[in-house]
């Protein structure tokens, strides 16, 4: 008997990826994937990057196309939302009436910008998670309007950097004593600092926000610390949030994201969840229950999913990584920096340097890494081969520029 | 036009390693096998123009610095997501410690 097919909620990064996957791993049965945004999949990445350095508009990198979606079986349902699941029915009810059934259903509904309660309503005051946000944020970023960004967060920060390009005077206002407080060592960040400063961006940290009004010549932001900023274009960018909201009143387990296994399993057996709308448990860091808003991740966890859809018990074992560009510098970091209450420098030459982090154990537990271009690309590459392995580096060879990562690999 | 060029001395590629050339506007990368072979494609990424002579070499693959796009250096393939267009490839001869690479 043929079984009811797979169905993929979220056609970003991850749902595209499980789907192409399924494929990839042999299935033939019906495979559906229905996102909200009315765009063929996209890459968000650019989408803070380079859509906005172009003079103009920009469009939706596409990762893939009509063509390839229709020779892959793969039927793509955009422009609409899914509204429920039913579990004991074993479909999904959609925004058009519509019910598909399923025979098991990923969940890859990604997260939106957090809402900034303040900001409510006020017409200057933007966020950037889709292309449809880009698009308005760009066709606002005209030559020399005023720029204010609330957050010091990887994006806020890349479209300071942008808005800086087409030369926008720029305030950059994190609460925090210091920007990417988050997931980057105070040491990295500084040099994004010391970058954003040079650069001519005004960087507050260490301060909140008082109120904010809206008027006809602008928008005027009090800050907790007495300081009034004035801007034409505000961009909130203070994190995002998991999309929820179905797998909640599904009844399914949530936990800061739709709470899945390390087989990306939810309490449902039929359900799985990926990419950043799920948190679920990292064997190399002891079971520790993280969620990523991470590019690669998205895709290896919608991979793994599909692999585990189609009964597979794998357990998600990737090394978490991000990247970020902002001028022309470029930061990579493999691993989660905070499991290393020690580090290590390795320069790289002149200015680019990487840190390894090392939990008490001696163990490799992190490296992050800052420099021109992709000049330490390689390094934190094989150093997240080195954190894979749970390797015990001697911390001389990783000091040591002279030493190549690659022998304490065959090592 | 062009034809054969000298690209590097056969000793300026580590073994299992990669380096950027460039000739005329061109940039090409070429590389070195484990096993003591020569290789050369283009030299940017086909998934954004990232050169990949910052990358690492692991066996037959070059993976992208930027987003670890994998190829087979050898053949030019693209080994799937984020990288979906192969890779230029050039016949590649080692003549007097000289590496030399047909850029057509
Ligand atoms: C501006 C920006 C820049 C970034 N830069 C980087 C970077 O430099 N490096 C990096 O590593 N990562 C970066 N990221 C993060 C990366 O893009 C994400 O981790 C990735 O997109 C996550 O993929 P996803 O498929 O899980 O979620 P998403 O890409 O968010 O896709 C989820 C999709 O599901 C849809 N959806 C949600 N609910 C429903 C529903 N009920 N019915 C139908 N559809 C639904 C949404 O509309 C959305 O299209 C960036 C993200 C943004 C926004
Ligand atoms: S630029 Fe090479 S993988 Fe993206």
């Amino acid at each position: 008997m043929q079984d009811a097919g797979m169905v993929i909620v979220g056609a970003g990064e991850c749902g595209l990826r499980a789907a192409m996957s399924l494929r990839e791993q042999g299935y033939h049965g019906r495979v559906t994937l229905i996102g909200a945004e009315v765009h063929l999949p996209y890459e968000r990445p650019p989408l803070s990057k380079d859509a906005m350095a172009g003079e103009t508009l920009p469009t939706p990198k596409t990762i893939t196309s009509r063509d390839v979606l229709d020779a892959q079986g793969i039927s793509l349902i955009s422009g609409v939302t899914v509204r429920a699941i039913d579990r004991a029915g074993r479909f999904v009810r959609l925004s058009t009436g519509e019910s598909i059934p399923y025979d098991k259903l990923l969940l890859a509904t990604g997260a939106e910008p957090r809402r900034l309660p303040m900001a409510e309503g006020l017409s200057r005051c933007v966020t950037l998670r889709t292309f449809d946000d880009a698009l308005a944020i760009r066709s606002h970023l005209t030559r020399g309007i005023r720029v204010a960004v609330i957050g010091g967060g990887f994006i806020g920060l890349e479209l300071a950097a942008a808005a800086r390009r087409l030369g926008c005077p720029v305030t950059v206002i994190e609460s925090l004593p210091r920007i990417l407080a988050r997931a980057v060592p105070a040491e990295i960040a500084a040099i994004i600092h010391a970058e954003h400063v040079a650069h001519g961006v005004d960087i507050r940290t260490g301060t909140g926000l008082a109120s904010m009004e809206e008027g006809p010549d602008g928008l005027s932001i009090a800050l907790a610390d007495g300081a009034s900023v004035e801007a034409d274009l505000c961009i909130i960018g203070i994190g995002a949030v998991p999309h929820v909201g179905l797998a909640q009143e599904a009844g399914l387990s949530v936990d800061n994201g739709i709470a899945v296994d390390a087989e990306l399993r939810t309490d449902d057996p039929h359900i799985f969840a990926a990419g950043d709308c799920c948190s679920f448990p990292l064997d190399l860091y002891g079971g520790r229950r993280i969620r990523l808003e991470a590019w690669r991740n998205a895709q290896e966890q919608g991979a793994l999913a599909a692999a585990n859809m189609l009964g597979g018990h794998e357990g998600h074992k990737a090394v978490p990584w991000f990247w970020s560009d902002q001028y022309g510098l470029g930061l990579q970091i493999a691993g989660l920096c905070d499991e290393g209450p020690q580090t290590v420098r390795r320069d790289v030459g002149e200015v680019a340097f990487i840190l390894f982090h090392l939990a008490e154990d001696g163990r490799l537990v992190a490296a992050s890494g800052i420099g021109p271009g992709n000049a330490i690309a390689r390094d934190i590459r094989l150093a997240e081969m080195l954190i894979a392995k749970r390797a015990c580096p001697p911390v001389d060879k990783l000091a040591a520029a002279d030493t190549k990562l690659k022998a304490l690999l065959a090592a | 036009m062009a034809g054969w060029v000298d690209a590097c001395g056969a000793d300026d590629v580590d073994e299992e390693d990669v380096i950027r050339f460039d000739h005329e506007g061109r940039t090409f990368a070429i590389y070195r096998s484990p096993d003591d072979d020569y290789f050369a494609t283009d030299g940017l990424c086909t998934h954004e123009k990232i050169h990949l002579a910052d990358g690492l070499v692991m066996d037959d693959i070059i993976e992208c610095p930027k987003h670890n796009g994998r190829f087979n250096y050898k053949t030019g393939q693209a080994k799937g997501a984020p990288v979906c267009v192969n890779l230029k490839t050039y016949p590649v001869k080692v003549e007097a410690g000289r590496v030399m690479i047909d850029i057509g």
